[in-house]
């Protein structure tokens, strides 16, 4: 294959990723979207494989690698749970940021390509943005992964000063930067090279463990924005339009989604990638005496419950995290069922931020067949809630809270909630009254209209389901 | 030893319902009570003393014995002399009592050491809502008061168009959307009719929306909501634009319900002879305040008349004419009051004791004679979300913004100025400085980002996660770096230059050969799910 025919089938594949990222934007298309993209995918891989760059030598070495790596990551995509979807992206994305290291590692040691001057200065500085991202991406990812998986806590992890550490490695990496161009052999440029990789691994740890627990959502697409931007440095470095062109649309579109999930939260983008949520100034004061809400809660059983599923018109279910720890969609879509084989309107209110990544609860719902249309966005139903008869809240918490409208000294205030406590009755299932990743007293819970059903969601809604069946 | 409720038969005239139902008998033994049910109790509610047998209940026909062996007595009617005679020394009596109203009873039933729980007595807080006796009936009268006109009505109440000609719907007009006006509106609109409706309390508004009706306000600025959610007595100047309301309406509707009643006093005149007169023949009106003495001018409690052609009924038993299932309803408010009163171990049927926990608001509310002592009436109850709604949540959320794809509001020029200021510094920069090889690279790159940009702006919540498991899966795209990297072309077959490089790469393809394939499958995985 000619150079020319590879650079077609670039653009040729460029236009396709293009389309899959559009077809991703609405559920009717999102399927083609994804074919576009593997076809995109396909082309871009054989027009390399057989294009200039690559020699017959090569083959082998190409499809062994990719035999062994793609049954490993269709093995995986096949046994994942659902629930755990947020950790394998995290992990994924550990992976691009790793390639993106040893492709960059690779590609300076590699002295097949001379160049000087400006050139030379050019690839060097791609070299060293590009292992720089990759490995940020890389420690973040895994961390981001041991996070959701719980193996590593959720609460954020400060240290003293963190800003100044921030800022120190920066410049570490700016100093070691100088040297690394100013090396007058490969093995001279080494030792700057891993020292950077050393501090741009500690960064990406540092960062994501500064990131609490509700702000994973973020963090999970803003470490997809860096595997793009990590793609892009590669690109560059290897003078690769391609992968330029894809880069660039993987990191714009990743930072875009933080964005829109920021803002959602409505918190500023560069607070959460600096970290320390729920811990700036006066916060904690604030906890004591304000923030905590006076009253009782009201306990209910499962039968009682029922009860009032049974009798109301409408109802709404407010899915947060703690339905997919509980694994408790399935049952959830069998009540859903239930209610609406009754004439009961059930709808479910899906906060921007609700679980652990964007879109979790809907790819949750969606796993258990609940059908799309009645899977609401929070803006397209928070004004319903006062002709709602039962509210019923599986397992969330902060983004139900109160408390971010009524209570401005509250770490979450002006995140828009959910407004379930408008409901005629709410009911929080909740495992006790622990409160939420914020770390935040939820005034919700000891509204008059507010009921509790303490419990782990699955065991509980069997109940409810039995209960309601009978 | 367990306690045994007594559930006597209603002597009140044409009283049809009775205080408990074989369902909830049912759920009162599984509670570990024992219930006694006089004979022929259930009758006139279509109840059989078989069904009560079947539900567990035991059948008593004697009348005194029953009473004498109740520990709990149900009853709804509010007990006469006679029957509080029959009553033992020292048991209890769950039933309608209206203490305000009738003193001496209180003081009959006190003499017997009585303790008494009165249903409508109990706190209008939402925790009681349950046990609130008052609004599962008056909901049962607001329907059954539309059944009734409907009945008096000569006409459809919906309207259509047939072979016979078109029928216009029925206009209905209610005043007051408490529970029953609020019932009545709903049974309306279900039957087909225009339904509007007048409250002094002007936040009833969006409820008489919700259960179909229109809201018909009164342009005269006065609140009108009392303590406790009930309506209070209003000001001359507002009874007069109030006045006029009515009569505008009466000429229009053909059928009035009203439900206007304010507590501790007579119901308020509303319908005026006036208006009577001003509506159309064959109008009916339902005066659900009959028993207070009734809204209209021309009501007669407990009868049915025809005064200048409108058809009044001032029946006082509304929820008694739909006796089955206004017993079931009560019943179950009384049950969910002996559950209350299980939790908050009041009753203790181990050592079958009872003992009123007068530290729980909704039961020392309800409680009005506690063995023997009157304690009616509670202290003020401690309202906690009382109608001081004037200091709402000061707006603290600025209004979300709609959706995506917008980007909200512009942004200042002055902000844009700047943005556009270091983007050309930059791009100065990078253009005066670098090699015009990385200029054409840097071009694609810009552009790239921006239709990255433009693509996800429109994405759909709901498929973040897809298309974040998409984008990853692309990003594996960098698996063409590993590639052109395992065995470039080199000019005259030298060796490669470093045996390092192939295994980086061949690594490098592994880690991405895993992100690609695994990507590419989980999120083909995810979408099959999103189905309609």
């Amino acid at each position: 294959m000619s150079g020319n025919l590879a650079t077609v089938s670039y653009i040729g594949a460029t236009i396709l990723f293009i389309l899959s990222l559009g077809g991703l934007s609405h559920p009717e298309t999102s399927r083609r979207g994804n074919l576009y993209g593997i076809i995109g995918m396909a082309i871009a891989v054989l027009a390399t494989v057989f294009g200039p760059r690559v020699t017959g030598s090569g083959i082998p070495w190409i499809v062994g690698a990719m035999v062994v790596g793609g049954s490993v990551g269709l093995y995986a995509a096949r046994t994942v749970q659902m629930t755990q979807m947020p950790e394998l992206v995290a992990l994924m994305h550990s992976l691009v940021g790793l390639a993106a290291c040893l492709v960059g590692y690779a590609s300076y040691i590699d002295t097949s390509i001379q160049l000087t001057g400006a050139e030379k200065s050019i690839h060097e500085i791609e070299i060293y943005i590009g292992v720089l991202i990759g490995a940020v991406t890389f420690s973040g990812s895994l961390i981001a992964f041991g996070k959701l998986n719980g193996k590593i806590g959720g609460a954020p992890l400060l240290l003293p000063a963190r800003h100044w550490l921030n800022l120190i490695g920066l410049l570490a990496v700016i100093w070691f930067g100088r040297e690394f161009l100013n090396a007058h052999s490969i093995s001279d440029g080494m030792m700057p090279l891993v020292v950077m990789t050393a501090i741009a691994l500690l960064f990406g740890i540092h960062m994501v463990m500064a990131i609490g627990g509700a702000d994973m959502p973020v963090v999970v697409s803003m470490l997809n924005s860096y595997s793009g931007w990590a793609a892009a440095a590669t690109g560059f470095m290897l003078s690769n339009d391609l992968l330029i062109v894809v880069g660039a649309l993987v990191g714009s579109s990743g930072a875009i989604l933080s964005y829109i999930m920021c803002r959602a939260m409505n918190r500023n983008f560069i607070s959460v990638i600096a970290g320390g949520f729920g811990t700036g100034g006066g916060t904690p004061a604030a906890k004591g005496d304000a923030a905590h809400p006076a009253g009782e809660v009201t306990p209910v059983s499962s039968i009682e419950t029922a009860e009032l599923l049974r009798d109301a018109r409408s109802v709404i279910i407010v899915p947060g995290y703690g339905m997919a720890v509980a694994q408790a969609q399935h049952t959830v879509y069998e009540i859903t069922q239930l209610l609406r084989e009754r004439g009961v309107n059930v709808r479910f209110g899906i906060h921007p931020v609700a679980g652990r990544m964007p879109g979790h609860m809907n790819v949750l719902l969606a796993e258990a067949r609940v059908p799309y249309d009645i899977v609401l966005e929070m803006d397209e139903l928070n004004d319903d809630f006062p002709d709602t008869d039962v509210a019923m809240v599986i397992g969330a918490n902060d983004i139900v809270n109160p408390g971010a409208q009524d209570d401005p000294t509250s770490p979450i205030a002006g995140m828009p909630v959910l407004e379930v406590w408008k409901a005629r009755t709410s009911i929080v299932m909740k495992r006790s009254m622990a409160s939420g990743y914020a770390g935040v007293d939820n005034p919700l819970f000891y509204k008059d209209n507010n009921r509790m059903l303490f419990g782990d969601a699955r065991k509980m809604l069997e109940e409810v389901f039995v209960a309601l069946k009978s | 030893m367990s306690l045994l409720i007594g559930v006597p038969k209603e002597v009140f005239p044409g009283e049809r319902r009775v205080a408990s139902v074989p369902e909830v008998v049912e759920k009162l033994i599984k509670q570990g009570f024992r219930v006694a049910v006089e004979a022929g109790a259930g009758d006139t509610a279509s109840i059989s003393d078989d069904a009560y047998r079947a539900a567990g209940a035991e059948i008593v026909d004697d009348r005194a014995r029953l009473w004498a062996m109740s520990d709990i007595v149900f009853k709804l009617r509010s007990p006469n002399s006679e029957e509080v005679g029959l009553l033992r020394e020292g048991a209890t009596v769950v039933s309608f009592i209206w203490p305000a109203q009738n003193p001496e009873l209180l003081q009959q039933l006190a003499a017997r050491k009585a303790t008494v729980l009165a249903m409508d007595s109990v706190p209008r807080i939402s925790r009681a809502q349950k046990l609130d006796a008052l609004s599962s009936m008056a909901n049962i009268a607001g329907y059954r008061a539309v059944i009734e006109a409907a009945h008096e009505f000569g006409r459809f109440f919906a309207g259509s168009i047939t072979a016979a000609g078109k029928v216009p719907p029925a206009k209905v007009f209610v005043i007051g959307a408490g529970v029953a006006g609020l019932a009545a509106i709903g049974a309306a609109a279900n039957l087909g009719a225009i339904v509007r409706a007048n409250d002094t309390r002007s936040e009833v508004a969006d409820q008489v929306r919700s259960m179909g009706g229109e809201f018909v306000p009164v342009d005269y600025v006065e609140e009108g909501a009392g303590v406790g959610g009930y309506a209070k007595l209003m000001s001359e100047g507002f009874q007069k634009a109030q006045r006029e309301v009515f009569a505008t309406q009466a000429r229009e509707v053909d059928i009035i319900i009203t439900t206007a009643l304010i507590p501790g006093r007579p119901a308020p005149k509303l319908i005026t002879e006036e208006m009577v007169k001003s509506m159309k023949q064959g109008s009916v009106i339902v005066d659900m305040a009959a028993e207070q003495g009734g809204n209209c001018e021309l009501t007669e409690p407990d009868k049915v008349v025809v005064k200048h052609g409108v058809t009044i009924v001032g029946h006082k038993d509304l929820p008694s004419r739909l006796a089955k299932q206004a017993s079931t309803a009560y019943a179950t408010n009384l049950f969910r009051l002996m559950e209350d009163m299980i939790k908050t171990k009041s009753i203790v049927q181990e050592t079958g004791t009872l003992d009123v926990d007068m530290e729980d608001e909704v039961l020392r509310g309800t409680t009005v004679i506690k063995e023997g002592k009157v304690t009616w009436p509670p202290p003020a109850p401690r309202l906690s979300a009382a109608p001081t709604q004037a200091a709402k949540p000061a707006a603290a959320v600025p209004a979300a913004k709609k959706g995506h794809g917008h980007g909200g509001e512009p942004m200042p020029a002055q902000k844009l100025a700047i943005v556009f200021g270091v983007a050309a510094a930059m791009f100065w920069f990078v253009g005066a400085s670098a090699p015009a090889a990385f200029l054409a690279h840097f071009t694609v790159f810009v552009l790239a980002c921006f239709v990255g940009y433009m693509v996800v702006w429109n994405v759909t919540p709901a498929l973040h996660t897809p298309l974040m498991s998409v984008t990853n899966a692309i990003s594996s795209i960098i698996a063409i770096g590993a590639l052109v990297q395992i065995a470039p072309p080199l000019a005259g077959g030298a060796p490669p230059p470093n045996e390092w490089i192939r295994w980086l790469a061949v690594v490098g393809i592994v880690l991405t050969a895993i992100n690609m394939f695994g990507g590419f499958a989980v999120t083909q995985r995810m979408l099959a799910m999103f189905r309609k």
